[in-house]
Order: structure tokens, then sequence, then C-alpha cells
């Protein structure tokens, strides 16, 4: 049977060992080889640190409460749907969006990486890569949510969604009681990046 | 076996510590270490599976202690080298970096929004028939491990290796990583999402309705007796 390269000499071993000088050195390296442009890196991070966010996953969440149209054509083929906002990109090449109910509560992870939908949420929180949620969402998601201050009622279902593939999830929030009168703003404001992952509830008005 | 990145249903790692919702980077060299690894990545010597392979890989010791994006730098660096891209002499500094014959292939600024957005689809025209459908049992592959190359890529968590589940729907045709990371093609097969109850993958279910779904390839998966 063939088998998988040497797990020894590591080659991030022959760079700076702490890891802001060995960010620093491999840039160097590839700059120096023409691998790089740093303007493009420049660019890269302004387009994660200000342009790609959760804003774009709220106003597809408030689509769907609002227009029974695009919550329906949403569940059925949520990647063509998103698309058509403009939303598709890397890591959101293929999604489904999943929504709770008084029935079902539903929660995404990666517990192999970090797999999360960039393009309607952007980069992923500290904790959602963290080794805690990794190994805990999926075999105690109550525990963890209570650590996100949620409490489930007891007959309502957790699913949990692990993303082992190049599925996305998006969480749609259950819409809260007495906001029938707000408009799209204000109803975007109620949903948190937290809750389109489905470690929080949407806001109260 | 699995790997130390293989961590669903571990025990012992504490508390979820929640963070404000504009919260991107911990540290100035968070987005650097990203924007590295997606620049690199677009010089095109490795997909995505070999990436994903490439972080798992680091030792157990070092997977464990590395933050979050050093890990990624630690799989970049074995990507460079393991492609050729870059010598492990020029990554020590003890020989002058050549230019490299890939540097024309080097993103630019003004090409960023366009690779961002392009993005790298992963489904495929349906060669293999589906064989399952919704409402299926089926009962996944016992050993979380590749097939075909010993200590090789998955996607199978262990957590669910051997676990009778229940198939939700199709998801269509995708590359499949456990050929992909390693030079074997790209070996679509239809795609699955598979509910399993929370009562199949642990002794202790927090509770008798909830969960979990996990996308599995067809070759994941056998019929339930």
């Amino acid at each position: 049977m063939p088998h998988a390269h040497s797990d020894h000499d590591d080659p991030h071993a022959l760079l700076p060992s702490d890891p802001a000088l060995r960010v620093k050195a491999l840039e160097t390296l590839l700059v120096q080889k023409g691998l790089i442009d740093p303007a493009a890196l420049d660019e890269i991070i302004d387009t994660y640190e200000n342009k790609i966010g959760p804003r774009n996953g709220a106003r597809v969440v408030v689509k769907a409460w609002t227009d029974p149209g695009f919550r329906a054509a949403l569940l059925e083929d949520a990647t063509a749907v998103v698309a058509d906002l403009g939303y598709y990109g890397r890591q959101g090449e293929h999604m489904v969006a999943v929504e709770n109910t008084d029935e079902l509560h539903n929660m995404g992870v990666c517990t192999l990486c970090s797999c999360y939908p960039w393009p309607l949420l952007g980069i992923p929180p500290g904790w959602y890569k963290s080794d805690a949620y990794r190994a805990r969402a999926v075999r105690e998601p109550r525990k963890v949510l209570a650590e996100f201050g949620v409490t489930l009622p007891e007959h309502r279902a957790v699913r949990v969604w692990d993303s082992t593939a190049e599925m996305r999830y998006l969480v749609i929030p259950q819409r809260p009681e007495g906001t029938e009168g707000m408009d799209e703003e204000a109803l975007m404001g109620l949903v948190s990046r937290d809750s389109m992952i489905g470690t929080a509830l949407a806001g109260t008005p | 076996m699995s790997r130390v990145h293989d961590m669903g249903g571990r025990f012992g790692d504490g508390p979820v510590v929640p963070e404000a919702g504009d919260v991107r980077f911990h540290a100035d060299w968070h987005p650097r270490a990203l924007a590295l690894t997606l620049a690199s990545g677009s010089l095109g010597q490795w997909n995505l599976d070999t990436s994903r392979h490439a972080r798992e890989r680091l030792s157990p010791k070092d997977y464990s202690r590395f933050f979050y994006y050093e890990k990624w730098m630690g799989g970049l660096a074995t990507l460079l080298v393991d492609s050729g891209t870059v010598s492990r002499a020029e990554l020590a500094g003890t020989v002058p970096p050549e230019r490299s014959p890939l540097a024309d292939r080097a993103l630019k600024a003004d090409q960023v929004a366009a690779v961002l957005a392009k993005g790298g689809p992963v489904d495929r025209p349906g060669t293999i028939a589906a064989c399952f459908a919704p409402g299926d049992l089926v009962v996944a592959r016992r050993f979380a491990e590749n097939e075909k190359i010993d200590g090789g890529h998955t996607r199978l968590p262990s957590y669910a290796a051997g676990a009778r589940g229940r198939i939700l729907r199709l998801h269509g045709t995708h590359i499949l990583p456990d050929a992909h990371a390693h030079g074997l093609g790209e070996a679509p097969e239809p795609l699955y999402a598979v509910a399993f109850a929370a009562s199949q993958l642990w002794a202790h279910p927090e509770h008798p309705r909830d969960e979990v779904v996990l996308d599995m390839w067809q070759s994941y998966l056998t019929p339930a007796a």
C-alpha cells in the first residue's frame, strides 16, 4: 500500500519559531522569488477585513423572513439564490440554508478544520476555529449553547451540521416576535453572526 | 488510527469562549498569514485537498500548540517544499533565493477580487449513479482512514466511523478528497448529507432527539443490513 509522506523533518522547523517572524520570513522569501506581490496581500486582507462579513448573511436571512418566495427558493437552492445577490466565491461555492423552527434548532461546525461560508459570514471567529468548539459541538451542543447563553426548550431537537465536504451551511434563525413593522435595515440589526452559525438566536427589538 | 485534527467528540478541551461579532483577527500577522496562503495557492501548485492534508500532517505536538494561522504557515511551508516551489535550503536561508519560473503567475492586486469571487467549485458531471435516496439507512465505513493511502487524507471523522445513519439529501457529484489530495485525480462521487442520531455516535447522548449531519461520499457508505 502506498504511504503518505513522512511525518518527520517538517519544513516549518527551518523558519523562525516566533509565528509573527515566521510569517514575515516566508513573505520575504516568496517576494524575493517573485511569487508574491505584497500589494496583492494587502488587497486580500482589505477584502476580508472590510468588504466581506456577516452583513451579507444577515441580508439573506432578512429576505427569507420577509419574502416567502425568496425563502422557498433559498431552501431549495441556496447557491443560486445567494449568487443572484452577489454572494459567491471562495468557501461559498456550494451553499445550503437550514431553517430553525419551533421543532428544530440547527448549528454549524467543522470538526476536521474550520470550513465556514466566507462570502456570507466573512472570516470565522476565533471560537469557531477553537479545539473546544470543534471537539464539543457534535457531542454536547446544548452545553455549548449554554456557554453562549442559549437554552432551548426541552422538546426542540438540535441538528448539528459537521461541514466535512465543500457544502457550506447558513442557519436561518427564527424571526423574533414583535418585529412585524420593522424595515429591512432594522431587521438586519437583529441578525448576529452567531445566530447564522446557530450558537445564538436572533436578537429582540 | 486518526490524526490529531480529527477532534470531533474529544473530551477535555474546556469551555467555548464567545467573542464580539466584529472581531476578525487577533494579531497583525494573522491576516498576513491568511493572505500569504491564498496568494500562494493561486500559483496552482496544489489543491484544496493537498493543502488540508499538509496541515493535518503537522505533528500532534505542533498541531496542538500552534495558533490557528500558525498551522496554516506550517502547512504552507510543507506545500512549498513538496511542490518544489521553494527549496529547503531557501527556507532555511542557507542559499540566496532564486527567482522562480512561476513568477509570471504571481497574483497581482488587481486580480484579487476576481480570483476570490471565482472560487473553486468542486461539483462535477455525474458519472457514477447515486446508490442511495433520501430516507435510506446506511452505515459509514468502519475505519476513518484513506482506503488507498496508508495515513492519507480522508474527510470521514472517526466519531462517525461505523455508525448507522440515514440519507437526508443528495448534494450532487463532488470531487473525492481521498483521491484528490494524493494526485489520484478528482474521482468524483455522489455526495450525501447523512443524519446520525446522537445515540448512534455517543455512549451518553445529551438528548434523545438530537442528531449530527455529516457530508459523506458514496464510497464512505454501505447500505444498512
